[in-house]
């Protein structure tokens, strides 16, 4: 039942043992060190084939296509296929880039992604380092990604990477905001910044919580990672591909890996974040912890995949809007509900992690979630009201009130007669 | 030497380039990436100390929010292609002679004053949670804290003003 509970425990033990015959403890640990770091670096390669695979085929559903069929059962052997292209492609590096730094940003930018998988628990003890500061760790690493970007649209000496690369710092920055804000909301009651314990915190789950957060958590992940709808650093409409336009072959490759791996760290933390991390059902003494995660993570993707087919790109002043009129607000404020909220349910008598605990949350939740729409909606009503008096001065007074029942339909009606 | 020592003088030695590359480097945007090194070779130095947080907050927020801002100032300031404007020999002599200076004070500080040694004391386990606590109570560190909190929300309303639209 072990083998099949935790079989890389079990596997590390048998190597660790077979290295210990010949090799000085020192040695040992040396080898399992570096063992277990490239076991998470091959395992973030080989999910990046998975989720572009997972990416094309749900875009394709959506959009009424098929997808990647023809390398391998299901298009399953298209993300080689794709590595395979990328490697005969010619590598062009335009004459006067700044060969170093063009050669080292798509390295950072991988290596920057990857490097988010050392703390991600894939199990109880599956982690690659459980540091106290785990989640902090995260939010570190990811400014590197951003300095990758920077340094390729500097360097390529190209008017639109160099765009590209003002956008990311005007978009990422802005979004770390609220980003941070909600992770302090999931810290403050897991009391943890150590992954392991805040998914032992969770014996009701965090989404069920703290919505608010979840929801502005992965929101500010798809901004940090650039995906559509946020996808304005390399808009193909707009600014052709942004940061890796001059980019070809494989250190185009290293970057669309980056994207990647990236947004596959960003499901990796939502789920340990919110939906519990490896914690699941018991089947029979069957608990596969890692099965667990993997599902829940691969779900948060979905949702992302989900996402990118459904919405167009935001323009660059309503996402700066959207962020610092909204976001950043409501995670401030989700802090102190949160904060208040915590105390008053242990004040009547529920310990934390129980459900009436979870429900008295959700409650208060649930009330901020309605605040924040009814304000939103407000200001929307309002703000068409303006444009609407000010497009049809003498025809305002007397339909005022049709406007406040269907404010979308309303010009046309007015504009009819 | 110890491999503590060994990785001590590695990252000292990262630290020192990246800061004398960014000193002497030519071109401004080089100059930044220079000083991106030093600061992550000051993290790294943190960690060998134990000081997770510090080596964490290090990295977010001199790398990932300092250096970017700096790498943006730069890259809006200069042409795309922009070198180092500062050629003439009299801003670098008194760069040398500044610097020169530093050295003589720092140099003096090192070898006048009897650097007390105590032995290796362990790390508490929850001393990111001594941290925070210590950062709000009264008869610590609330009032720097708070401090430096109002300082940051003065230059917050400062930009939004600078900022605005001039109507």
């Amino acid at each position: 039942m072990n083998v099949i509970n935790d079989p890389f425990t079990w596997a590390g033990n048998l190597i660790a043992q077979w290295l210990s015959g010949f090799m000085p403890p020192v040695g040992v640990d040396v080898t399992m060190m570096v063992l277990r770091a490239g076991v998470l670096g091959v395992f973030a390669l080989v999910m990046f084939m998975v989720m572009t695979w997972i990416e094309r085929k749900g875009i394709a559903r959506i959009q009424d296509r098929i997808g990647p069929n023809v390398a391998g059962p299901f298009g399953l052997l298209q993300p080689i296929a794709d590595g395979v292209k990328a490697l005969t492609k010619e590598d062009i590096t335009p004459t006067n880039a700044d060969r170093m730094v063009y050669n080292t940003a798509p390295i950072l930018s991988a290596a920057a992604a990857m490097l988010v998988f050392a703390v991600i628990p894939f199990g109880p003890g599956l982690i690659g380092a459980d540091i106290n500061i785990g989640i902090f760790y995260i939010l570190a690493v990811g400014g590197l990604g951003i300095i990758a970007i920077l340094m390729a649209g500097w360097s390529s000496n190209n008017k639109y990477a160099l765009l590209g690369a003002f956008r990311v710092v005007a978009q990422l920055v802005s979004y770390e905001v609220p980003h941070v804000l909600s992770i302090a909301a999931v810290v403050m009651l897991a009391g943890s910044m150590s992954m392991i314990t805040i998914v032992e915190k969770q014996p009701v789950w965090f989404i069920l919580v703290l919505p608010v957060s979840a929801i502005i958590v992965l929101l500010s992940g798809m901004a940090e990672i650039g995906r559509s709808p946020f996808d304005l650093l390399d808009a193909e409409s707009e600014i052709i591909a942004g940061h890796h336009i001059e980019y070809s072959g494989m250190k185009f490759a290293l970057f669309f890996l980056g994207e990647y791996v990236h947004a596959y760290a960003v499901s990796c933390m939502v789920a340990v974040l919110f939906l519990g991390g490896w914690s699941g059902p018991n089947i029979f003494g069957l608990t596969v912890p890692y099965l667990w995660f993997f599902i829940k993570s691969i779900l948060v993707f979905n949702v992302m995949v989900w996402a990118r087919g459904t919405l167009p790109r935001l323009r660059i002043d309503h996402l700066m809007a959207f962020n610092w009129k909204f976001l950043v607000p409501l995670s401030l404020a989700n802090l102190v509900v949160v904060a208040a909220a915590d105390r008053l349910a242990q004040a009547v008598g529920f310990a934390v992690g129980t459900w009436p605990w979870a429900l008295v949350m959700l409650a208060f939740n649930l009330a901020m979630i309605a605040v924040a729409l009814a304000m939103v909606g407000a200001t929307g009503r309002r703000a068409r009201r303006a444009t609407e008096s000010r497009a049809m001065p003498e025809a305002e007074t007397h339909e005022e009130e049709a406007h406040g029942v269907d404010a979308e339909r309303a010009p046309v009606a007015v504009g009819a007669h | 030497m110890t491999t503590l020592q060994v990785m001590f003088f590695f990252f000292s030695l990262i630290t020192v380039a990246g800061g004398l590359y960014t000193v002497i480097a030519r071109n401004l945007f080089h100059a930044a990436l220079g000083l991106i090194v030093s600061l992550a070779g000051v993290a790294a130095l943190y960690a060998l100390l134990e000081a997770s947080f510090l080596a964490a907050a290090q990295v977010a927020i001199y790398i990932g929010a300092i250096a970017i801002l700096i790498i943006f100032a730069v890259m809006l300031t200069r042409g795309v292609t922009g070198k180092n404007p500062v050629k003439d020999w009299w801003t670098y002599t008194i760069t040398a002679i500044v610097c020169l200076l530093l050295l003589v004070v720092l140099l003096t500080t090192l070898f006048r004053f009897d650097w007390p040694q105590t032995a290796q004391a362990a790390v508490p386990a929850d001393s990111i949670a001594r941290l925070g606590k210590s950062l709000v109570d009264p008869s610590l560190y609330v009032l720097p804290f708070e401090v430096a909190s109002v300082l940051l929300v003065a230059a917050l309303i400062g930009s939004a003003y600078i900022a605005r639209d001039k109507k």
